[in-house]
């Protein structure tokens, strides 16, 4: 049991390890990846099942006692994001490896991908307050070179900026360690919990705050969103697609652990459901703005991020519950998502609207995969966003917040409004300037697209399906993780004894 | 002792965050440097007062030491500050070569759209008038 929680971050490294070792052999690299992400795939649908049927699961590494070492915690809130975002880390792996052209799947790319698992992993694991920087940091300093791999213009102009904003966000981390530390005297979580408890109402206030404003940057709240839609759309697509799966619900998660577990007494629900309005507003604005599918959808990571932050910002357990689900159905509908755009760049050569047009027809199948993704994502019955945004917003009508309510309906709205945009522009009419590709084929003959690129795709439309089929059971385990998030007394037990 | 380090820190704060600013890449690479050490800085004096022994040893009772804690997570964040100011001159010599130049670039496609945005308000103001 204590040896499963290690698995995840320890085997991804061991597995980076050998990929170096195997450099320039890409057969031996790609098995490698596989392998290593399979093993942590199953140990963590094992932590699990044994977190479902046993409750909080924790161990001391290097078996110093609870409050001096490093703690690795797993409870039903973190197990269910680990399991998603590994499975999705997977997927995007088979589809990187489908892609022809050394672009992607380059010598680096394993091990530096690996890294980043190990990374996401130990995000979602730790019990320590500055091991979870060491986790964003491991995370960061992966996605830092996958975002550049390739070294092309626009992708360094992109980096950079990407780069110096978590390079600033990460100081201001630091900041806050040294104050939470200089407040409290201590770095593990569970101990936090009860430490900064006994602390004045305005120091509490202030280390909230502070947390938020750093995690918020990561997670791309407004208004520190906008590096996101400035870097994202220029990595590689594969690339974009983990990260827009991935990075900011590392972010989403830091805010909700920290808010519910360190800071039981600091309550600013107006406060978050504020940010939460204006993000989900000024990001579908933005996205209605553009006219790029990857652009498009890189606005739209930012408007969904103001969902999660609403669900949080009830402190209820129904709006954290819905936060929980919406995380779980966001992971991987987002990076399907890209995941299609990616397949229309490989099938035409661009995104831009009006250089692609009438896709319906020459790939039927990317087009329904991105209506299955998009419709998921705007919350149409019977897919998996409705019942993420349903559980949201019963729990807003609960709580009697129905400004926010209304706001976060209106957005679903616009969020359709502009899939329709992508809908029209892509998959219906004719390109107004088509692309080299398009241009030289015939008019009804199908797009070369590799097949295991499209596979990948639909094993993850697949699993968007099924957060939507097995949706009473995944919310049930939702409202059960949000119990805990609310009531920290489990997770404070299993770690201090 | 410790007005002046928190001054120290204050300082280099200040100087950090001016020089990140700045749209050249190379001061904004020494700005965030500079961050850095800030935040390090703040760590240690976090630890307390200087001066004290470090905990090497055996200790009588009632007797005080160093806290050790805020010392290794300083050097954590020294050691991860490094690789990524490394990294970061890298990107920058890299943008040099492409570019021939130390600034900061635009984005193209934003500032499209935020000049088709900008059209559009102007006819409206015509239009309303």
């Amino acid at each position: 049991m204590t040896a499963l929680l290690t698995v995840p971050i320890v085997v991804p490294l061991i597995g980076a390890a050998l990929a170096v070792v195997a450099y320039g052999h890409r057969q031996v690299q790609r098995v490698i990846a596989l392998v290593a992400l399979a093993v942590v795939l199953a140990a963590s649908v094992m932590l699990l099942v044994r977190v479902e049927a046993d409750g909080v699961a924790s161990v001391q590494v290097g078996a110093w006692p609870a409050p001096i070492g490093i703690t690795l915690v797993a409870d039903l809130f973190s197990v269910l994001l680990l399991v998603v975002s590994i499975a999705t880390i997977a997927v995007v792996l088979v589809y990187a490896i489908g892609q022809p052209g050394a672009d992607v799947d380059q010598p680096v790319f394993h091990p530096v991908y690996l890294v980043m698992t190990a990374g996401v992993s130990l995000a979602f694991l730790t019990g320590d307050l500055f091991n979870l920087f060491v986790a964003y940091e491991i995370t960061l300093s992966a996605s830092y070179v996958l975002i550049t791999l390739g070294g092309r213009r626009e992708q360094i102009r992109a980096g950079m900026t990407y780069v110096i904003i978590n390079v600033v966000a990460s100081t201001m981390f630091v900041v806050g360690i040294a104050w939470v530390y200089a407040a409290t005297g201590t770095m593990n979580m569970a101990d936090l919990s009860v430490k900064i408890a006994q602390l004045p109402d305005g120091v509490q206030t202030a280390l909230a705050m502070f947390l938020f404003l750093v995690f918020g940057i990561k997670a791309a709240i407004f208004p520190m969103f906008f590096w996101l839609p400035d870097s994202y759309p220029m990595a590689r697509t594969a690339v974009t697609a983990v990260f827009a799966g991935l990075l900011t619900k590392i972010g989403v998660y830091s805010i909700v652990r920290t808010q519910t577990l360190l800071f039981t007494e600091v309550r600013p629900s107006t406060v978050f459901l504020a940010f939460a309005g204006l993000t989900m507003v000024v990001g579908v604005l933005g996205a209605i703005a553009q006219s790029d599918m990857k652009r498009i959808l890189s606005f739209h990571i930012v408007s969904q991020i103001g969902y999660m932050i609403l669900g949080l910002g009830l402190f209820t357990v129904a709006g954290i519950a819905g936060t929980v689900f919406f995380v779980v159905h966001q992971i991987p509908v987002k990076t399907a998502l890209f995941l299609t755009a990616g397949l229309v760049e490989e099938g035409t050569g661009a995104t831009a609207l009006n250089r692609v047009g009438g896709l319906l027809r020459r790939a039927p199948l990317v087009a329904g995969l991105f209506l299955l993704a998009a419709l998921s994502l705007a919350g149409i019955p019977p897919l998996s966003g409705f019942v993420g945004k349903l559980a949201i917003l019963e729990a807003g009508v609960g709580a009697q917040r129905y400004a926010i309510v209304g706001i976060a309906l209106a957005v679903s709205l616009f969020t359709l409004f502009s899939m329709v945009k992508i809908w029209n522009g892509v998959f219906w009419g004719t390109a107004e300037e088509p692309t080299a590709q398009l241009a030289a084929a015939a008019p009804d003959a199908k797009l070369a697209i590799p097949a295991l690129m499209q596979a990948a795709t639909v094993a993850l439309v697949a699993l968007t399906v099924a957060i939507a089929v097995f949706g009473g059971p995944i919310y049930d385990l939702s409202v059960r993780a949000a119990e805990d998030l609310m009531d920290p007394a489990a997770y404070v037990g299993a770690v201090l004894g | 002792m410790s007005v002046v380090s928190a001054l120290i820190v204050a300082v280099l704060f200040g100087c950090g965050v001016y020089l990140v600013l700045q749209r050249t890449l190379s001061r904004i690479i020494l700005g965030l440097a500079l961050v850095a050490h800030a935040a390090n800085l703040l760590l240690m004096v976090v630890g307390g007062r200087a001066g004290r022994p470090p905990l090497v040893g055996a200790f009588e009772e009632g007797e005080v030491v160093a806290d050790p804690l805020p010392q290794a997570l300083a050097l954590t964040a020294i050691v991860i500050s490094f690789g990524i100011t490394v990294f970061l001159l890298s990107l920058a010599y890299r943008s040099w070569v492409l570019t021939h130049d130390d600034e900061v670039e635009d984005d193209v496609e934003d500032r499209r759209i935020a000049q088709l945005g900008g059209e559009e308000m102007a006819r409206w103001w015509r239009r309303s008038r």
